[in-house]
């Protein structure tokens, strides 16, 4: 028993260093935060973590299977842009209209109310599912290199952005936004559950995070039943030998689809949620750009290979919350901004260093290659 | 059924069909530029040179992307290798200050060379961390602010000026392609870069030690990035912050529409200038009809799958 659980941590080493580390460096925080270890701090934090959480899944399932996808930030900041159109929450609903090359199309009126926001929520994660979708067509039907695909796929869909949101703006229901970025007791006070929240069982309860419990629960509903069908598990097929499974009779197609569609929602989820916490669609390609590049930065932090087959978006959540406490850490303790990116970037470098010193150990060189 | 194939080669079949498209798109612009203003002057030499000048900043840091990816490998550093050697070099100024732009260049692929040949850390990772550190560097250095210090006057002779009607820019791209057509065809360095980017381990049971070739890549993409960065400095008489960061995606574009294989081992020089000029007349013609920037973006996307659709498509996996 203890001898299984020893060869358990071998296995998994990267993924347990990255939560010992994550645990660390957040309790060193909450001890110097000046009002540490309290629901307030906890729920600013998982406000901010959220949307490079949901990022860094979206990025885990391609590289699993040894793919790599630039286009999730691009995705995310599509999806916070039709969010901002569809999400205004007005009674009698919004006009909807769409002006290009100087026409102007009348789309009718999407619904208001709690029904229209929830058809709203549902239509744009959906948006965020079919542009994975796409992203999976173009790799395996076109046959082209998934970092080139998801490349120009990514430019397309920085350029709807660009289309529905030239300028930042638009708007979020208040309620909505109330709802899902503040503790749990919050949310079910505005959405009257639990006797608004003053229920005495929930009581304990109501300090958590609703970000944190929606992580969770796209983390237990989503990932964990992905990762133990016949397609997750080709997924990770496909990214240590993909030859070997073609040979073994595993759905290849299939997997890739699946991983870059998954993706795809994974990252619809974060746009929705981004657009729901600032309250507003904002087609910035920089900021794109940054959460893509972070998505993989977390990835790698989080103990999956860049080479596919080993690892899994639970580690990568980690990897995306110790990249984000980093950034915490200049807030409490007063480092220079000017000085931050330097720390920033000197910080993911020596990450990814130390994981490899190993590399300077292994004897027979030929190893090395893979 | 060689017949059929015309006698091009594997390699030769997207540069034709990328200078096809080329055809294409100046057709395409002269006709939409006719049809509303009367003229066309994405015929005239003037016009086409000056794009060409503007192109060879692009063309120079695709030169060395290229190198990088015909070994397997990409250097997400670029942006902030080019942007550092340009506010270097004008912070040092005088005769010295192009000497030293090419230093950062060089100092910068030795890292990102040492940091992917030895310690074995992929390089899209890594290459990604040594970027975000130059850009902490200099937002360090300059205070995050555009930097006061202008370009000397051998940059902005050598970026701007013109030599018998024709930019100096073009003569440096020239000289750049040349550089990298010898060591790609004509020296062992060229068929080791071959060849690691076709089985990094077989190449090194051939006896080639790998890993020095892989720094030696890397550095002549931080030079090739540096020197495209002392030149932009020089063609906009100052450096600036995020100067580089336009330079990034286009410049992959360029070489992979130019029919190198991402994954390395495959792909020609001439392929790389096509797709080069491919880029910079699309963006051009783009430019002249007004497109907005949501709509560049879609097109640019669309004509990346659409090249690559028609002659990158891989080989199924099947054993």
């Amino acid at each position: 028993m203890l001898d299984d659980l020893a060869i358990r941590l071998r296995q998994n080493i990267g993924f347990v260093t990255t939560i010992v580390l994550f645990c660390v460096f957040y309790l060193l925080y909450n001890l110097a935060h000046p009002r540490g270890f309290t629901s307030a701090v906890l729920v600013q934090n998982s406000d901010e973590i959220f949307g490079l959480a949901m990022l860094a899944m979206a990025q885990t399932v391609p590289v699993l299977m040894s793919g790599l996808d630039l286009s999730v930030g691009a995705v995310m900041t599509m999806v916070g842009c039709f969010a901002s159109h569809l999400l205004a929450g007005t009674a009698g609903g919004t006009p909807l209209h769409l002006e290009i090359f100087g026409l102007h199309l009348g789309l009718g009126t999407f619904p208001g109310g709690t029904y229209g926001i929830l058809l709203g929520m549902i239509v744009c994660v959906a948006i965020g599912t079919l542009a994975g979708f796409i992203n999976g067509c173009v790799v395996v039907y076109g046959r082209i290199q998934p970092i080139i695909a998801t490349l120009a796929t990514g430019a397309v869909y920085i350029g709807i952005a660009l289309f529905l949101r030239p300028t930042p703006g638009g708007k979020i229901d208040e309620d909505l936004n109330w709802a899902l970025t503040n503790s749990f007791g919050d949310f079910a006070a505005t959405v009257h559950i639990f006797d608004d929240g003053a229920a005495g069982w929930f009581a304990p309860f109501a300090w958590i995070p609703v970000p944190f419990v929606l992580l969770m629960l796209i983390a237990l509903l989503v990932w964990v039943p992905f990762r133990r069908s016949v397609v997750g598990r080709a997924v990770y097929a496909v990214g240590s030998a993909e030859g070997a499974a073609y040979m073994s009779g595993l759905p290849i197609d299939r997997a890739k689809i699946a991983a870059f569609t998954l993706g795809g929602f994974f990252a619809g989820c974060g746009g929705l949620f981004l657009a729901i916490q600032t309250s507003s669609g904002n087609a910035d390609i920089p900021q794109a750009g940054a959460y893509t590049l972070n998505s993989i930065a977390s990835v790698v932090i989080g103990g999956t290979s860049l080479l596919g087959g080993t690892g899994s978006a639970i580690g990568s959540i980690f990897g995306a919350m110790i990249l984000r406490v980093i950034s915490f850490f200049f807030r409490i303790f007063d480092i220079a901004p000017l000085l931050q990116p330097l720390f920033e970037g000197l910080i993911l470098l020596a990450a990814v260093s130390i994981g490899a010193l190993g590399m300077l150990r292994v004897k027979n060189t030929l190893e090395l290659f893979r | 059924m060689k017949t059929m194939n015309l006698g091009l080669s594997r390699d030769d079949r997207p540069i034709l069909i990328a200078s096809l498209f080329i055809l294409v798109i100046l057709v395409a612009g002269t006709a939409y530029t006719i049809a509303r203003f009367g003229s066309a002057p994405l015929l005239q030499p003037a016009y086409l040179l000056q794009q060409l000048q503007i192109g060879a900043f692009l063309g120079i840091v695709a030169a060395g992307m290229m190198i990088v990816i015909l070994i397997a490998q990409i250097d997400l550093s670029v942006p902030w290798t080019l942007a550092a050697a340009a506010m270097m070099a004008t912070s040092i100024g005088g005769p010295l200050a192009i000497l030293v732009g090419l230093g950062v260049g060089l100092l910068i692929g030795l890292v990102n060379g040492i940091g992917v040949a030895y310690l074995r850390v992929p390089s899209m990772i890594f290459t990604l961390g040594v970027n975000a550190v130059m850009r902490g560097l200099m937002v360090a250095h300059t205070g995050g602010y555009a930097p006061q210090t202008t370009a000397t006057g051998l940059m902005r002779s050598l970026a701007s000026e013109r030599t018998l009607g024709i930019p100096n820019a073009l003569f440096v791209w020239a000289a750049v392609s040349v550089l990298v057509v010898v060591i790609l065809q004509r020296m062992p360095l060229g068929r080791y870069i071959y060849a690691i980017g076709n089985k990094e381990a077989a190449a090194y049971l051939a006896g080639v030690d790998t890993r020095r070739v892989t720094v030696i890549c890397f550095v002549l993409c931080g030079l090739a990035a540096a020197l495209a960065g002392v030149l932009l400095a020089g063609y906009s008489t100052k450096a600036y912050q995020a100067m580089g960061d336009a330079y990034l995606l286009p410049s992959i574009a360029a070489v992979v529409i130019g029919g190198t294989n991402i994954l390395g081992g495959r792909g020609r020089y001439l392929g790389t200038l096509v797709g080069v000029v491919l880029i910079v007349l699309l963006n051009s013609v783009l430019s002249i009809m007004d497109m907005p920037e949501a709509g560049r973006q879609v097109i640019y996307g669309l004509v990346i799958i659409l090249m690559l659709l028609v002659y990158g498509r891989g080989e199924r996996v099947t054993n």
